[in-house]
């Protein structure tokens, strides 16, 4: 009940964090897919860039993010920016690159080399078989990367209002140290919500997203 | 082969890195600030690793049989079902499972261990049974056409042949937890998290540093113990990183 | 021995009910390989599965050696079953050692019994136990995958096989010598052995008898050459084929249609001598020409023997090409195709000469056995007993 209350009391400040949690981890998520999906089609071109690269974009992932944050902050203090949101939108932006590049690359990689010798016999251009068969094919898989991505980061986005970017975390880090069961719930189930929603309507885009016929 | 050629390849950017960081830190007083903090490193790395330790190890005791229960045709009708909730449950952030930890059990090491311990039960719960389900059929029939019984089969068939996806499993779950140990701090279990925590809110970067820097490399170590098992541990017929 | 005793299956399908088996009533004889051969969906496969029960008869009862399984314990009864599947089914965590000794372990052996005997096997099938004990299958080719997958069902030494399609997944060239070996596995250690093939070649080359199985049913239990030679119906006919006369000369020997060859000549006859000898044997057209040894060196054509004097030895054609006793009279056909031959010397192993076999003979006595049939042999006996 007191939980009821707090949400209908506090329906305006829910809905501007949630707004603000979206915002962050899709800006974040969409630099990182307009980085990440180039990256991943051009190490499809050499076999040992593209092991370099996913091994450091895998290690990076295994680095936790309140412990990236920390590293970032004082190097981010330099410019004047070690607290807010570029911390958090930086650390987003790396995070995403595993899954993203990795996707891209395996999409592209595993592309049915038929179809390619295909697309060569017909007298496509490289750039045209890249635009007209090898991406299409590959939209679904660069898009469950993608999706990955997201519910990662809205989880890290939760924890990055701890060095002051704003979101739903706010909440969560607001009733455990005023010691609030209301916001505390409040904040966690709203996040979960979020990723929840966020990954089902990522799914059904990605299903969408998959030419017909395959 | 091949895996031992990367990894030298990679020694020697990695060595470079190391002592170019290593440079920096030192002419900018960052590691004096940092062993200042020693003391604290020692005894919050040690409680760090004990919260990884007994949650893990719980998630590993009981997310296998269970996800081996699951498995089994018996239970075929829940299976469906649970491995929808799981996968809804995977996306839930960690975050929130602590806030939701504490909100049930309140502030301390045993709110802490069970976060960590469900927040690491699912990933592990979900490889074994897909593992296990994984396993292809016409193994299941040799084997029993050769007259093993169910848990014969169970043993020296299934779970091996389903290992590389369970140490998976178990490689992301330990990543999971690693990474949410730090945020335990936050509902009172401790751990490196305070140095991080304590050193924002302070604005004390070597105090921040020294708990970010030994937590992302007690992450890393993790990991690569995790994968040095699944390569010593996985027999060497179906483990493709000895392939 | 198995015996199988109006074996039945139904099967509850979302499609209603199918009859997988339909009161099957079979025997394979002791040491005896019968192919399960026809269609997919024909009951077959379902048949053989019902011995190890991997399926479970919905009625009738099997009998192993004259015993009844039906009450016998799954797990024991399936330890005295060996079972080679299609996918072979060797277990990829484990080496070819252990696979091979899974059975005798279970049952429990002695270490040094199985591991010696894991050896043994290896040899059997001419792979360097040296070589391939510690290997990994997915460190083997699908051929040798195979083989081990057949010895691995020897292991323990069960009286009885299983075999579901075992060569279907390899390579025609891989499969005729793995199969060659099996027979020759098979003639040294007398296994009964239920085998299924969808693939009539397979079968007319391995089994002792062909089962024939459609939608359920045994249609025809006969031995390959009986299949071929009289099929039952027009089903059997269309699946055993239209070159089913050209099948059955697989099933015979040189050695079974073999003429003996009294009258030869040497080097030094005159080619008066070889007239004179074609003629009281009533060769048509040549007579073949030995050394000392008795070995055929070359022939005299009747034509050169009428037309020209002089001896054999400066007047006579090389022999294009001999055979051997324990060749098929498919090869001896394919050989006289080849060199446009009516006749083919057989030469012992030592090259002495043995006879000759003839494309009259050939014929001869694949209609021998047409006329002695069981059907048609009672209905020609029913009509002299008529007139």
């Amino acid at each position: 009940m007191e939980i009821l209350d707090f949400i209908m009391t506090n329906l305006d400040l829910l809905g501007r964090l949630t707004l603000e949690h979206i915002g962050l981890v899709a800006v974040a998520v969409g630099l990182a897919t307009l980085m990440g999906v180039p990256i991943g089609i051009a190490i499809t071109q050499n076999e040992q860039v593209a092991t370099v690269v996913l091994y450091v974009a895998s290690i990076l992932i295994t680095i936790p993010s309140i412990a990236l944050f920390g590293i970032m902050i004082p190097i981010l203090s330099t410019i004047g920016h070690g607290i807010g949101y570029l911390p958090a939108v930086i650390a987003v932006l790396l995070y995403s690159q595993l899954p993203i590049i990795r996707n891209t690359y395996t999409a592209i990689h595993n592309v049915n080399p038929g179809l390619r010798e295909a697309a060569r016999g017909i007298g496509m251009t490289n750039v045209q078989r890249l635009r007209k068969v090898e991406i299409p094919l590959s939209v679904p898989v660069i898009m469950a990367g993608v999706r990955t991505a997201v519910v990662m980061n809205i989880g890290v986005m939760a924890i990055a209002a701890y060095i002051g970017a704003g979101g739903l975390g706010v909440l969560i880090s607001r009733g455990i140290s005023q010691s609030d069961p209301r916001q505390l719930v409040v904040g966690a189930i709203a996040v979960s919500l979020l990723a929840i929603i966020a990954d089902r309507s990522l799914l059904s885009l990605q299903r969408k997203l998959t030419p017909r016929g395959l | 082969m091949k895996k031992i050629k990367q990894s030298r390849f990679f020694q020697l950017p990695v060595l470079i890195g190391a002592l170019l960081l290593g440079v920096f830190l030192q002419r900018s007083g960052l590691i004096d600030g940092m062993l200042f903090y020693w003391e604290d490193i020692v005894y919050l790395t040690k409680q760090h690793i004990q919260l990884t330790v007994i949650s893990g190890t719980l998630a590993i005791v009981v997310g296998i049989p269970l996800g081996i229960l699951l498995s089994r045709p018996r239970f075929i009708k829940i299976s469906e079902w649970a491995m929808q909730g799981l996968n809804i449950g995977t996306t839930i952030p960690t975050l929130a499972i602590l806030a939701l930890s504490m909100s049930l059990l309140g502030i301390g090491f045993l709110p802490s261990v069970f976060g960590l311990f469900i927040a690491s039960l699912l990933p592990i719960v979900r490889n074994t049974y897909t593992g296990l389900l994984g396993v292809p059929a016409h193994l299941k029939e040799s084997a029993s056409g050769i007259g093993m019984s169910p848990g014969q089969m169970l043993l020296s068939v299934e779970v091996p042949n389903a290992a590389y996806v369970i140490f998976a499993g178990i490689r992301t779950a330990l990543a999971i937890n690693v990474g949410t140990v730090p945020l335990a701090f936050l509902i009172g279990g401790g751990g490196l998290g305070e140095l991080i925590f304590t050193g924002i809110d302070l604005f004390d970067t070597e105090m921040m540093l020294a708990g970010a820097l030994m937590t992302a490399l007690l992450a890393i170590t993790v990991d690569i113990l995790v994968a040095a098992c699944t390569y010593l541990m996985v027999p060497r017929g179906v483990n493709p990183s000895r392939a | 021995m198995i015996t199988l005793d109006n074996l039945t299956k139904i099967f509850d399908t979302e499609r209603g009910v199918v009859t997988a088996a339909d009161h099957i009533n079979m025997e394979v004889p002791q040491g005896e390989i019968c192919v399960l051969l026809g269609p997919s969906g024909c009951g077959k496969t379902t048949t053989l599965k019902m011995v190890n029960r991997i399926i479970t008869p919905t009625s009738g009862r099997i009998m192993i050696d004259g015993q009844d399984t039906t009450d016998q314990d799954t797990v024991s009864l399936r330890r005295n079953i060996g079972y080679v599947i299609q996918q072979i089914g060797l277990f990829p965590n484990m080496t070819i050692e252990e696979n091979i000794s899974i059975v005798p372990k279970l049952i429990g052996w002695d270490k040094s019994r199985y591991l010696k005997r894991a050896s043994e096997l290896l040899e059997m099938v001419a792979l360097d136990p040296a070589i391939f004990l510690k290997r990994y299958p997915n460190e083997l080719s699908g051929g040798q995958q195979q083989r081990v997958g057949v010895i691995r069902a020897l292991a323990a030494d069960p009286p009885v096989m299983l075999m579901d399609e075992p060569f279907g997944a390899i390579d025609p060239i891989n499969r005729e010598v793995i199969q060659d070996e099996f027979l020759k596995l098979h003639r040294e250690l007398k296994k009964t052995i239920m085998f299924v093939s969808h693939d009539i070649d397979e079968a007319v080359k391995m089994a002792d008898r062909i089962a024939i199985f459609k939608d359920g049913k045994l249609i025809q239990y006969d031995t390959p050459d009986d299949l071929l030679s009289h099929p039952i119906n027009d089903f059997v006919k269309g699946f055993v084929g239209r070159d089913r006369a050209l099948k059955r000369l697989q099933l015979v020997t040189v050695a079974e249609v073999l003429e003996s060859e009294s009258s030869v000549v040497t080097a030094d006859d005159s080619l008066a001598t070889a007239l004179q000898r074609m003629d009281a044997a009533g060769y048509e057209r040549a007579i073949i020409l030995v050394d000392g040894n008795k070995r055929p060196v070359g022939y005299v054509s009747r034509s050169v023997a009428t037309t020209t004097n002089g001896n054999c030895g400066k007047h006579s054609f090389n022999l294009r090409t001999v055979v051997r006793p324990e060749d098929d009279l498919r090869t001896v056909a394919s050989k006289m195709f080849t060199h446009d031959a009516t006749w083919l010397p057989c030469v012992s192993e030592h090259g002495k000469l043995m006879g000759t076999v003839t494309q009259r003979g050939i014929t001869h006595h694949l209609g021998a056995t047409y006329k002695t049939s069981r059907v048609e042999g009672h209905d020609l006996q029913h009509m002299r007993v008529a007139t």
